[in-house]
């Protein structure tokens, strides 16, 4: 290998020393992005594993059970998070534009909408404490196959509460961020973080949007 | 040399004084540092601690396998001991070891560039993995694990009565310490690449990096997920894996091999891509067949992904399932077959010199051939059945991470260390420690081939009294190794103060690592380098005296 010798190009302050300019930086970022978001299907991957087997082998009882879970407010969920998703993708847009107060009010806005969603979510699970469909010793399931039924409901709450994690994550990210666009941290082209913490939340949306048919609609023809 | 004349080399150098490692000073600059340099000096101490606890597990055993009789430990604590010896070799010494170490250290400079493309995040892995670290040993210090490496259910989950879950949770957090550290290295070479440096002049240790991190950051997830799952279970009784939910428990092993097998690639291809840059810069010549090396990695990485049924044989697994992963499964010999055989046509006609770092190739080369073979013959179904959980697997597998992993490790480390440190380590010791590995591991190791083959189990502290000769030579082997590897952290920690002042580029190699000063400055380069020609560009005819030796 020869070498010569290259300038290291005038760049803005925002941009970490280990880059050259901007626009390496930002590629850098949204690809670290998707690698981490690779890595969390596959993480997920292991839970829908579980459920395409159990559901293969026990059908009927995930169909029956499943009829216990409360379609319109998980519809509602979905309803919620898409919204929210489009709150977001606009507040990218509004990044990129320099647009401060906007990007402020939708960061906000998705952040509230991903508040609204815990908040559904947390009754839906209080809803089934009561009515005892939380597995272990309070569970209780008149139907044929208790046992596998239990395990329908130990995916649910494996699922969505593992879903309920990245959304919490998801929203505290989003506050920060709204913090700091307020102070005017993402003016001039530094949208960077906006726009991966859009990649993020879009992919919680995906999760719940792959996560309601197989939870909420399998036994609901 | 004297002291003296260093004084003066660093003295004198008008360009050289300031570098990564007297930049600044103090803990402070050192635990707060972004600098991937330090980042991978950090990792080399912390993995240190690791090896030494796990060895002195493995010492333990040996000791107890002396004698028929189980009479230093009861069984439970010899549970406890493998244990140990298996989460902390394979979590917190091998995955972190090639990768994370010289992987942080020299990846960003062979590629030309000032840092990984996220330092912060390099920092934070470290600290992710000391805390995985510290919750591994905190469950120890509260009485062990003993379910093995694997914390199979229904075992983990239902009747151990031990640590298990603050130890799955040490491994789970230092798995997502791989994972960032595998993002990094992905994102850094697609986008971090210096003027010129195209995909196939890369060297090849920044391919098998590369491979690595794609199953650093596909496989790990999937081990998260499960030792998650294994936990929750046994903390509230019920869980997925519960037969008595329906649940099966031998799905907790799919998705464990669905890592594990992959992390068995995650602890040799970086070390095939260390031998790589070692055969070339020893032999003085081009690699035969770059893209071919190149390639073989990427196939091995993907292929690593479709034969973890092989971990399952005797698991009741169907039996049709059971053919195409053994079918899948010698698919994996060819990638690896094509690099061992390019390693040595890499060598034919070159101009070969047996310095530390080639003594440990050569020694990789062979062992590695052993046992990627024998592991041909653990992949045949029938041989397996017999072979099962013997000494044969232990011995098979021990080939590839420590006759393999381990020895690219020492050969990479004493290959890199004029680059880390600035210094010389004494060559003759380094030979004589290179060549006790050789044989205290061929003797430890080579006679558990005969012993799993006979029919002795793995994972038991007594056993039938004919089995004795071979378990003290293997023993006797094992003292012998742990010389070779004490060897090495003496005369290291020597050189640092006493050892010859190394200058720039004492292999003379020409990788970019090689074109900046030892130690390098903070930014690597003092200006960005623009690569115009492949890598290993070496000569055999030119006349390079690389005998350090006689200094």
């Amino acid at each position: 290998m020869s070498i010569l010798t290259s300038q290291v190009s005038d760049r803005p302050a925002f941009v970490a020393e280990q880059f050259d300019d901007i626009d390496q930086q930002r590629d850098a970022a949204k690809l670290g992005m998707w690698i981490f978001l690779a890595t969390e299907v596959l993480f997920f991957g292991g839970l829908f594993l579980a459920y395409t087997i159990y559901r293969f082998t026990y059908g009927h009882v995930f169909v029956d059970a499943s009829r216990r879970l409360d379609v319109v407010l998980g519809g509602t969920n979905t309803a919620v998070l898409l919204v929210s998703s489009l709150l977001m993708a606009l507040g990218v847009r509004a990044a990129q534009l320099d647009h401060r107060r906007l990007l402020v009010r939708l960061l906000l806005g998705t952040a509230f909408l991903g508040c609204v969603f815990m908040s559904i979510k947390a009754v839906e699970y209080h809803n089934d404490f009561v009515e005892h469909l939380v597995p272990g010793a309070h569970f209780e399931w008149k139907g044929p196959d208790p046992h596998n039924a239990e395990l329908f409901f130990w995916i649910y709450f494996a699922m969505t509460g593992l879903h309920a994690i990245h959304v919490t994550v998801g929203i505290g990210i989003l506050l920060v961020l709204a913090l700091l666009a307020w102070r005017g941290k993402f003016s001039g082209g530094n949208y960077s973080q906006i726009e991966i913490t859009g990649l993020y939340w879009h992919f919680i949306d995906i999760v719940w949007v792959f996560l309601f048919p197989l939870l909420y609609l399998v036994g609901h023809r | 040399m004297t002291s003296a004349t260093e004084i003066d080399i660093r003295t004198e150098g008008v360009a050289a004084p300031a570098n990564y490692l007297n930049i600044n000073l103090g803990v402070r600059s050192w635990l707060l540092t972004t600098d991937h340099k330090r980042i991978g000096i950090l990792y080399l101490w912390t993995i240190l601690i690791f090896f030494v606890i796990a060895s002195v597990a493995a010492a333990l055993m040996r000791i107890e396998l002396l004698t028929p009789q189980g009479d230093l430990v009861t069984s439970e604590t010899y549970n406890k001991l493998f244990t140990t010896h298996g989460v902390l070799m394979v979590w917190f010494f091998l995955i972190p070891s090639i990768p994370a170490v010289l992987g942080n250290f020299v990846l960003p400079m062979m590629i030309g560039a000032r840092d990984v493309a996220f330092p912060k995040l390099n920092l934070f892995s470290w600290y992710l993995f000391v805390a995985g670290g510290a919750l591994t040993l905190w469950s120890l210090v509260r009485g062990g694990v003993d379910t093995g490496w694997t914390f199979y259910t229904p075992y983990s989950t239902t009747y151990a009565n031990s640590h298990v879950i603050s130890m799955a949770a040490g491994v789970f957090v230092a798995g997502f310490s791989s994972i960032i550290t595998g993002m990094n290295f992905m994102t850094t070479t697609h986008k971090m690449r210096a003027p010129g440096l195209t995909w196939f002049r890369l060297p090849l240790f920044v391919w098998s990096l590369y491979a690595t991190s794609l199953i650093l950051v596909l496989a790990t997830p999937v081990l998260a997920i499960t030792l998650a799952l294994m936990s929750v279970e046994r903390f509230w009784g019920v869980g997925i894996f519960d037969p008595k939910l329906g649940g099966d428990p031998i799905l907790f092993q799919h998705l464990f091999w669905f890592y594990s097998h992959p992390a068995v690639y995650i602890m040799i291809l970086p070390g095939m891509g260390v031998i790589s840059e070692l055969i070339t810069c020893f032999s003085r010549k081009r690699i035969f067949g770059y893209g071919f090396v190149a390639a073989a990695s990427m196939a091995i990485a993907v292929l690593g992904f479709l034969v973890w049924g092989h971990h399952m044989f005797v698991s009741s697994q169907s039996i049709y399932a059971g053919m195409v992963f053994s079918v899948l499964s010698f698919l994996v010999a060819i990638p690896s077959a094509i690099k061992v055989f390019n390693w040595t046509a890499t060598l034919h006609k070159g101009s070969v010199s047996f310095q530390t770092p080639m003594l440990y190739a050569l020694g990789f080369i062979g062992l590695f051939t052993i046992g990627g073979m024998t592991g041909l013959f653990l992949a045949t179904l029938a041989v397996d059945v017999h072979v099962h959980d013997s000494y044969f697997v232990i011995a098979h597998f021990h080939y590839i991470m420590v006759g393999g992993m381990v020895m690219a490790f020492m050969g990479g480390l004493h290959y890199w260390w004029p680059k880390i440190t600035g210094r010389l380590y004494p060559e003759f010791a380094g030979k004589l420690a290179a060549m006790i590995t050789f044989i205290g591991f061929n003797l430890t190791f080579f006679p558990q081939f005969i012993l799993g083959y006979l029919g002795m189990p793995r994972r038991y502290h007594a056993y039938p009294p004919e089995f004795q000769v071979f378990n003290v030579l293997s023993t006797a082997g094992a003292s012998i190794l742990g010389i070779g590897y004490l060897l090495p952290l003496i005369y290291f920690l020597w050189s640092l103060k006493f050892g010859r002042v190394a200058g720039p580029n004492p292999w003379r190699a020409t990788g970019l690592e090689w074109q900046t000063s030892s130690p390098p400055p903070k930014d690597n380069f003092e200006r960005t380098p623009i690569v115009t020609d492949g890598p290993y560009a070496y000569s055999a005819e030119e006349d390079v005296d690389l005998n350090l030796a006689s200094v």
